[in-house]
């Protein structure tokens, strides 16, 4: 749009914006628009879509409120705690959301929707918009519904397709508070509604209408500039946790040569990784959607005995079904990668929520002496080089490794700056070779420990693996009780080995700060960005953030020490801190723990950390 | 064979070349000597290079299979061989895939994987080894085991209805179902060269005795007074004759089958049916399954063989035209693909 406009800029840091409304009401896609534009503009972005598990819940309840979330700014680490703007296209939505707006925020409000069916079916006695307890936001009503279906009667007469765009008419005011540009907008409508161009149509000029509304409201006076990101140079794209999964786990195979093969039923919120993988055929990637979980795991195995670096990926019920299969693995010193992207549980849990709380059965949830090795990635972007790393360890140490990640990270996304494949590191996976006469199954690499990778089809490396306990080096089955507890030290030195082979522990902040925060996995934005503003404010404190949970890093002990106090923050009731207790127990750990299906926020992190400095 | 994927061996090969180093600790008695036997004869028959065979089991007695073949072998866990043997065909479709399975380990843990590899259609050759009992925990009821029979876990009887395991297979869509029994290893060694030739999930069914725990369950089949008029051997395109002098048959009356003697009531051999192991109609597929002792004789033999797309063909298919017409050709491609923007 031109700016005919006599309105006022301001320049703020970041902004948080929710985008609230049915499910059904395009909020995923209506946020996804603003962030992409927002990115292609320049400014750091992280995303975070917030919908129910059903697919389409009773219309106008709480239970059906579908949300997206966007933090725009220079530099951003988390999705936001409280929101600036909230756009909520009816009373439910505005009902399940308002407590996620910061004081003052500015609310958009369809007031078409707030008919007294609606009102009362969102749990409201009273209209919010007239019983003034809307007194400290600044409330924008805007006849979304009614003035959308105006603006288009000329191109359709159709009450269903208008209220189907009312979404573009919430953009359209949003894209005039931050001052765009229509143009690559427009171009994305193009583009999605090639076959209808009326629909495109449709949706600019609903945009357009929206804009011209919010030109006219006075609450709107200033428009918001947001400075451009300080981003390193180079190439960049906007992804999500569970693509980036994906993409490392293919650029592994292609960095290895070995074919990528994933086995995997379709668990929330993991089901992205099986889908994108399944786009990807030209790559060679062969992907198998298993009847249940542990077909899926076991199919992974063979694909992997058979040559394959093979993958499975799930969410935590999908785990525990997978349990007995990772035992095989461990047993078969083949490699594997296990991709879990933690939900709220147990059982079934909160299928679309986040939590770390597959830590204790990632670390223990085997029969029998089972060591795997554990990593978390700890941002959506981050993922890419965490899939790649668990797919690297995995085929370099034979042995499976279990990737976490969650439901915030997977569906949440952030810029990624694009790597070259040429500087990813090389995989070197311990092939055996054809004819090779010294070859025994289970012989090792004195060093590391790892067994060779025979591959079917070799000549002359015919041999016999599975789960019963094998004779060291020839493979044969054995029970003899002294051959047992070798090879189970065996496998317990070998992923112990992995220590030398991942990078040590860093601290950010000094080493001898009072106080030692200490996170691991999808926690790092917010306790970083907590971290930060309270160094900023002069308390000695640091901060480390745990990738590598088994092995830890060779330096964790080192790290741990100096300080007068250290504080463990986590989504579960303190899964990882019990486990440095038992790793590190010299120190004394306290805790930060939330278990309610919700990111941390930065504001409760830095009131906790407060509280903590303060105890004497 | 026709399976062009696989590799073929350069030399002659021989039962020597698979006899694994390994002492065999099944019973003595146990029909699965026969089995194993059978299947070191067939591999050198089928021809394929001896690096090129992978066998794959999960648990309980059938599923040692793999440790007395020297082949590429792996021995999974209880249920999961077909959803291992699966990866490991897709994951590479030049190798010859056989499963070693049981009454348990495939109709009952296992048994969704089993329906699903045959579904699919995959191209694996299973050895169903049916001994109605559980062996290796030492003799539960399985779910083949016949109604009523005493069991260690049925004291007073079972009270379960047993699977068929020729009626499970073609129900789920089963391309390729032979019956044979311990007791008769040329006719195994036949039936398992016709499953390795089929393109596609082939099972083989072995009736086979467990000498412990369920001795003499398929005596009303094996015994010599009774087999020639309780066994139909199947032959492609011939008539479904048995009996001791080859003169008793199989008719279809009334839609049913019906075993008739020829010469009696007006019966010639051309009223006998023919066998057509490779119709696409299941339909008299399953009831020559389906039939048994002591009206009917039991049908042994390749009873389906028919040919549709496999699996792993098709994976293969796909991907091949995935490589051929997508702009995505490395991952540097698929990096930059997309909305992407430079910042300076």
């Amino acid at each position: 749009m031109t700016a005919k406009t006599k309105k006022q800029f301001v320049e703020k840091e970041d902004v948080v914006v929710k985008f609230v409304g049915d499910s059904g009401d395009g909020m995923q896609l209506t946020g996804t628009i603003f962030s992409d534009n927002a990115a292609l503009l320049g400014n750091d972005i992280a995303t975070f879509p917030d919908y129910p598990a059903e697919i389409r819940a009773p219309h106008n309840t709480i239970a059906g409120v579908s949300g997206f979330q966007v933090h725009i700014g220079r530099e951003i680490h988390t999705t936001g705690d409280l929101c600036d703007v909230l756009v909520a296209m009816n009373p439910a939505s505005l009902k399940a959301n308002l407590k996620w707006a910061k004081k003052g925020a500015t609310i958009i409000v369809d007031t078409d929707s707030f008919d007294e069916r609606s009102i009362v079916r969102a749990g409201y006695t009273e209209n919010p918009l007239d019983d003034n307890s809307l007194n400290q936001y600044n409330l924008i009503k805007a006849p979304i519904t009614s003035v959308t279906r105006d603006s288009i009667k000329e191109l359709s007469t159709d009450v269903k397709v208008a209220d189907k765009s009312r979404n573009m008419f919430a953009l359209g005011i949003i894209y005039f508070i931050f001052d765009r540009k229509f143009d690559t907008t427009f171009e994305y409508l193009d583009t999605k509604f090639k076959k209808n161009p009326l629909l495109s149509q449709i949706n600019k000029v609903v945009m357009t209408a929206g804009y011209i509304f919010a030109e006219s409201v006075e609450a709107l006076s200033s428009q918001i500039h947001i400075p451009k990101a300080k981003l390193e140079k180079g190439k960049y794209r906007n992804i999500s946790g569970n693509i980036a999964t994906a993409w490392g786990l293919l650029a592994a195979s292609e960095k290895s040569g070995i074919p990528l093969f994933l086995g995997s039923y379709p668990i929330t919120p993991a089901t992205e990784i099986l889908m994108e993988l399944a786009k990807h055929k030209s790559l060679g990637a062969k992907v198998f959607q298993a009847e249940d979980e542990i077909a899926g795991i076991c199919s992974a195995i063979g694909a992997s005995f058979a040559g394959s670096l093979a993958c499975t990926s799930t969410s935590g019920p999908g785990l525990s079904l997978k349990s007995e299969a990772i035992g095989l693995a461990v047993m078969t010193e083949l490699p594997l990668v296990i991709v879990d992207v933690q939900r709220g549980g147990p059982s079934t849990g909160l299928p679309t929520k986040s939590e770390q709380s597959d830590l204790y059965q990632a670390l223990f949830g085997r029969n029998g002496e089972a060591p795997c090795i554990i990593i978390a990635a700890s941002s959506p972007a981050n993922c890419f080089y965490f899939a790649f790393e668990a797919a690297k360890l995995s085929m370099e140490h034979m042995t499976p490794v279990i990737l976490l990640t969650d439901g915030y990270l997977g569906n949440g996304s952030q810029l990624f700056r694009i790597p070259k494949m040429s500087d990813l590191p090389k995989i070197n996976p311990p092939i055996a070779k054809a004819n090779d006469k010294d070859f025994k199954p289970y012989r090792r690499n004195p060093e590391t420990l790892v067994r060779q990778w025979a591959i079917p089809g070799t000549e002359g490396l015919r041999h016999r693996i599975g789960g019963l306990e094998k004779e060291n080096i020839i493979g044969n089955v054995s029970t003899d009780p002294q051959n047992h507890q070798l090879m189970v030290d065996l496998r317990e030195a070998k992923v112990q080995k992995v220590a030398d082979f991942i990078p040590e522990q860093t601290l950010d902040g000094k080493k001898d700060a009072d106080l030692l925060v200490v996170s691991w996995g999808g926690t790092y934005g917010a306790v970083h960005s907590a971290v930060e503003e309270l160094q900023a404010e002069g308390k000695s404190i640091a901060h480390t953030h745990f990738n590598y949970i088994m092995p830890l890093p060779k330096n964790t002990a080192d790290i741990l020490a100096g300080h007068k106090k250290i504080m463990v923050c986590e989504l579960n009731s303190g899964q990882f801190v019990n486990y440095l207790r038992m790793k590190h127990p010299e120190h004394k750990y306290t805790q930060f723990n939330k278990v309610q299906g919700l990111p941390f926020f930065v504001n409760e992190l830095t009131d906790a950390i407060n509280k903590i400095i303060e105890e004497k | 064979m026709e399976n062009y994927t696989i590799e073929r061996s350069k030399v002659e090969l021989t039962k020597e070349d698979f006899v694994s180093d390994q002492m065999v600790k099944w019973c003595p008695g146990c029909g699965d000597h026969a089995i194993l036997s059978s299947v070191a004869n067939v591999f050198p028959k089928i021809g394929y290079r001896k690096e090129n065979f992978c066998l794959v089991s999960g648990i309980g007695c059938s599923s040692r299979f793999p440790y007395y073949m020297n082949t590429y072998g792996f021995h999974g866990i209880h249920g999961r061989a077909a959803a291992i043997s699966s990866g490991v065909k897709i994951a590479n479709p030049h190798l010859s895939v056989w499963m070693a399975t049981g009454d348990g380990d495939s109709m009952a843990i296992g048994g969704n994987h089993f329906i699903h590899i045959i579904r699919r259609n995959i191209d694996i050759n299973i050895m169903l080894f049916n001994n109605q009992i559980y062996g290796l925990t030492k003799g539960q009821y399985s779910p083949t085991t016949p109604m009523g029979a005493i069991t260690k876990t049925s004291p007073q009887g079972t009270i379960e209805h047993p699977f068929n395991p020729g009626e499970l297979i073609l129900g789920a869509q089963g391309t390729f179902f032979a019956r044979g029994v311990d007791t008769n290893p040329k006719m195994m060694t036949e039936i398992m060269f016709e499953a390795a030739r089929h393109d596609g999930t082939s099972v083989v069914e072995i009736l086979q005795n467990c000498v412990i725990f369920a001795d003499k369950t398929h005596q009303t089949i094996t015994s010599k007074d009774l087999r020639d008029d309780h066994q139909l051997h199947l032959k492609n395109g011939e008539p479904m004759l048995f009996g001791k002098e080859k003169n008793k048959g199989i008719i279809m009356k009334d839609s049913r089958l019906e075993a008739v003697e020829i010469g009696v009531n007006g019966i010639t051999e051309d009223d006998i049916l023919i066998h057509d192991q490779y119709q696409q109609d299941p339909g008299l597929h399953l009831m020559i399954a389906k039939m048994s002792p002591p009206h009917l004789p039991i049908a042994l033999g390749v009873i389906r063989s028919a040919m549709y797309p496999t699996y792993d063909d098709m994976v293969e298919e796909q991907i091949k035209y995935a490589k051929e017409t997508s702009k995505i050709r490395n991952m540097d491609d698929l990096l930059n693909s997309g909305d992407t923007w430079v910042i300076e």
